[in-house]
């Protein structure tokens, strides 16, 4: 066992780039549009997730990434009602949740 | 922080796990309900890494507004349009997953190779100001950062404006694509749906 005094920052950065790929995965394969959007929300977690450990280990003083945090937490909070909102539009004039049929911009 | 490193690494792991198993639930479970309930999980538990970061307030944000707010809408929107429909099969599904599931790979070994091999300048008395991060991230939202507060409060409203205009059914007297007097009851009633797929 090494003799460390913390956590070393490695480990929450793998953490957060191994979330955010599982998130970008499920944003390029789902079909379903409610998981879309909980995969955009797995992505935004893994950005805050690397705020806070750069907030935590490197400004400690300054506490800027938790300020950031707050934002991004706004910021995805307004996305998921704006998305959501969306969905169920679209859902009213497709009657399906298929990402496959939503294809109105195609030409 | 004042618990013991040996805690530390076993809460770190334990976290970790959860966080990242249940992300994998979430995008590879057939039941979307369940999908919505290990997002949950996975919110709770990141919550939960904010607190070993030494981050009270963040974490207690992040359960007020993930758990308790995105994922109970999303619940909602999934008890609104879940409907168990038969999608149609994609021909190229095998080549589309190879491709998007080696891009992931590439991204994956390239984040992780940035995080292992970059030599960070970490400050020595890590996490030194603790509990009174509270005071501090108030004061950096009424000095520093006070123009993105007030603008985030602005797109607050205009994201709960259009939310609400997005979502409601009538919002004219008069059907714009019919040119029929639409009904303004609250109830949802079987219509024609006006861009249903033609091919």
């Amino acid at each position: 066992m090494m003799n460390l005094e913390s956590i070393p920052i490695q480990a929450f950065l793998i953490v957060s780039s191994v979330l955010f790929c599982i998130g970008i995965w499920g944003l390029l394969n789902s079909r379903n549009a409610v998981r879309v959007l909980m995969s955009i929300e797995l992505m935004l977690n893994a950005v805050n997730i690397n705020l806070m450990t750069f907030s935590s280990y490197i400004d400690n003083d300054l506490i800027q990434g938790q300020v950031f945090t707050i934002f991004v937490i706004t910021v995805a909070a307004a996305e998921a009602a704006v998305g959501l909102a969306i969905l169920l539009s679209l859902y009213r004039n497709r009657v399906t949740v298929d990402m496959e049929s939503f294809n109105l911009l195609k030409w | 922080m004042s618990i013991a490193i040996t805690t530390q690494f076993i809460c770190f792991t334990v976290l970790s796990l959860v966080i990242l198993i249940g992300a994998l639930g979430v995008v590879l479970l057939e039941s979307i309900v369940y999908s919505a309930f290990l997002l949950g999980g996975v919110f709770m538990s990141v919550a939960g890494l904010y607190l070993l970061l030494n981050a009270s307030f963040v974490a207690a944000a992040q359960v007020l507004v993930y758990v308790g707010a995105v994922n109970v809408l999303i619940i909602f929107a999934i008890m609104l349009v879940n409907k168990k429909e038969d999608l149609k099969p994609i021909n190229d599904i095998k080549s589309r997953r190879i491709i998007s599931t080696s891009i992931c790979l590439t991204l994956l070994s390239l984040l992780i190779r940035v995080d292992l091999t970059n030599i960070w300048s970490l400050s020595s008395p890590q996490n030194s100001i603790g509990e009174d991060s509270t005071i501090r991230i108030g004061e950096h939202l009424f000095s520093d950062y006070l123009l993105p507060f007030e603008v985030a409060s602005v797109l607050l409203l205009m994201a709960m404006i259009g939310a609400i205009v997005l979502a409601r059914r009538d919002v004219m007297n008069k059907d714009i694509s019919t040119g029929l007097p639409v009904d303004q009851e609250l109830i949802e009633k079987s219509s024609e749906p006006l861009l249903t797929n033609k091919n």
